[in-house]
């Protein structure tokens, strides 16, 4: 029974340890391409270490061509502009629709609903026509207002917020709380798991998406990260894939780093939001 | 997902301080939703029925036009039939190593969290900067995958991304790549919310091997997160875009063409904002009929419960 149970978990880690190298061999690949010079790509050799160490012209170049602390500083200030946003409207919403009686409220929610079968690709060339006439094309404002409104969001907060005790609620009230107070003092602080997940949730997606940053930003002055990738891959790299492993690999270590960090929060806020 | 109805609650005899604060609450949502949801998603409708272009002074209805130049525009069809191809690709692909993962995962004690988080890693990088690295992992002359073939003794290994032969599988097993660890997650939460006694009752019940187990209590009662999972991945596939427009922006020979992509191309860099919205709305009416019909499958699982 024990040599059966070895067996068996012996062939459990071959199994993950073989589809594990697969799914790692780009990230492997890459860092190992970003330190090489590029004759020694080019003879495509399958050693992973280096024969001559590059990498310090490869990174050289990169930061020396790339503006990357711009492009990352660009990310955070729309991942967390549509993130305070997102929360400003989600949060309040979501806590009326689960706790507070009042007229249209189902008309709310079915809106909710209804806005949930929307994806965002839907309204994105009506708000590309608004936003150029209004001239804030390639701005901030372009980048975060579209993803300011997150039915998703209200949808998870009103789900997080039903579960909450109403005496915790009528208990503030009873204080003399404003309902407003009770929305930001008691309820947001008790729902931090929900918030977390979806700010994950939420930052990942931002911080990744590619469709709406190439229709609003021309240029490096308001360009994301993903933008600032693809432009150095057409400009500048060309064909040197040395340089180009390179800039992959400083672009996709910040949020990789906080994923390794908090791996627990990440993994529960992408199956809370994903299982809703 | 099942208490979507709202308490039986008598609005009309709320509190008005209480309803006063609802509607106080709701409105900067409601606003926002408004403007930026719900008015852009009807424009984009009407602009459906137009031959608008950036610039225009004024709408011009063309009626059901778009729709019909769509039926005998190859693009469009190619995009169409590609994107079908991937989606039906990606989704099989992704869920069942998605679940082969998390099965095998949970079987053990050793690596859970080492693997969890391998697996997972493609779902927060960027993507954009990873799939410059299958671009030279796939590359035909210098790409580690091909100069791996050489050496197994493979004489003329394929493009890949630069081939129209299999630029579409190439592009798919990125998308699998991508969303298997996104499954995994799922289906690990799927399988935490099995109780364990289940397995002990069926193992006295005789089902001894771990596969009747598997067949008797895991895949039966992970029903509703597999269909679960079967829409989301249908729909995020469906979405395929970011690969697309960076790696081969529809070619070789536009063999792979997929529907956001043309979209995307049309309204964007042709400046078509009509026929555009019309292919938008095509692609909005898959991912509604996607959603309905996971609605259908879930009326019809509810009952055996």
């Amino acid at each position: 029974m024990a040599e059966r149970r070895i067996a068996f978990e012996a062939a459990r880690l071959g199994l993950l340890g073989f589809f594990g190298l697969v799914v790692l061999a780009p990230y492997i690949w890459m860092v190992a391409a970003s330190m090489k010079p590029l004759d020694e790509l080019f003879r495509a050799s399958l050693s992973l270490w280096p024969e001559r160490f590059h990498a310090i012209e490869n990174y050289g170049r990169v930061f020396a061509e790339v503006p990357v602390f711009h492009y990352l500083w660009n990310g955070l200030v729309v991942c967390g502009g549509i993130l305070v946003f997102q929360l400003m409207f989600a949060v309040p919403a979501g806590y009326a629709l689960a706790k507070l009686r009042f007229p249209g409220r189902e008309w709310v929610f079915g809106a909710v609903m209804l806005g949930l079968l929307v994806p965002p690709h839907v309204p994105a060339l009506p708000l590309y026509i608004a936003f150029s006439k209004a001239g804030i094309l390639n701005t901030y404002a372009a980048l975060i207002l579209p993803a300011t409104i997150s039915v998703f969001a209200i949808f998870l907060f009103r789900q997080f917020f039903r579960a909450l005790p109403d005496e915790l609620v009528h208990a503030a009230r009873l204080d003399g709380m404003s309902e407003a107070g009770i929305v930001w003092r008691v309820v947001l602080p008790n729902a931090w798991p929900a918030a977390t997940a979806f700010a994950i949730f939420s930052v990942v997606a931002h911080w990744n998406d590619l469709f709406w940053p190439l229709i609003v930003i021309e240029g490096p002055a308001r360009a994301t990260p993903a933008l600032g990738v693809l432009y150095f891959r057409s400009d500048e790299a060309g064909d040197d894939f040395a340089v180009l492993m390179a800039a992959a690999v400083i672009m996709t270590l910040p949020l990789v780093l906080a994923f390794l960090f908090a791996q627990r929060r990440f993994v529960e806020g992408i199956a809370t939001t994903g299982l809703k | 997902m099942s208490d979507a109805a709202l308490p039986r609650a008598a609005t009309s005899r709320a509190p008005v301080g209480e309803a006063l604060a609802g509607l106080m609450l709701t409105l900067p949502a409601g606003i926002a939703y408004l403007v930026l949801l719900l008015l852009p998603t009807l424009a984009a409708v009407t602009l459906a029925f137009t031959d608008y272009e950036l610039g225009m002074p004024a709408l011009n209805w063309i009626g059901l036009d778009n729709f019909r130049e769509m039926l005998s525009d190859r693009g469009f069809a190619i995009a169409l039939r590609n994107t079908v191809i991937y989606v039906g690709t990606v989704t099989p692909l992704s869920i069942g190593l998605g679940l082969g993962a998390a099965l095998l995962i949970e079987a053990g004690t050793r690596g859970r969290a080492f693997f969890r988080a391998v697996f997972f890693l493609p779902v927060v990088s960027l993507t954009v900067a990873m799939a410059a690295a299958w671009q030279y992992l796939l590359h035909p002359t210098i790409g580690p995958l091909n100069a791996l073939l050489r050496q197994v003794g493979v004489t003329d290994p394929p493009f890949w991304l630069s081939s129209s032969d299999t630029v579409l599988l190439s592009l798919a097993a990125i998308g699998v790549w991508e969303s298997l660890g996104y499954n995994m997650v799922l289906f690990l939460a799927g399988l935490s919310a099995i109780p364990r006694e289940l397995y002990a009752a069926a193992e006295v019940d005789g089902a001894r091997s771990a596969f009747d187990r598997f067949r008797l209590v895991t895949w039966p009662l992970l029903g509703p997160t597999t269909l679960f999972v079967v829409t989301i991945t249908l729909i995020r596939s469906v979405r395929v875009f970011d690969t697309v427009a960076v790696l081969t922006q529809g070619g070789p020979n536009k063999a792979s063409e997929v529907l956001l992509y043309t979209m995307y191309r049309e309204g964007f860099t042709y400046l078509r904002l009509g026929y555009s919205a019309a292919i938008t709305l095509v692609f909005l009416a898959i991912v509604l009929a996607l959603v309905w019909l996971q609605t259908k499958a879930m009326d019809r699982k509810i009952h055996y419960g």
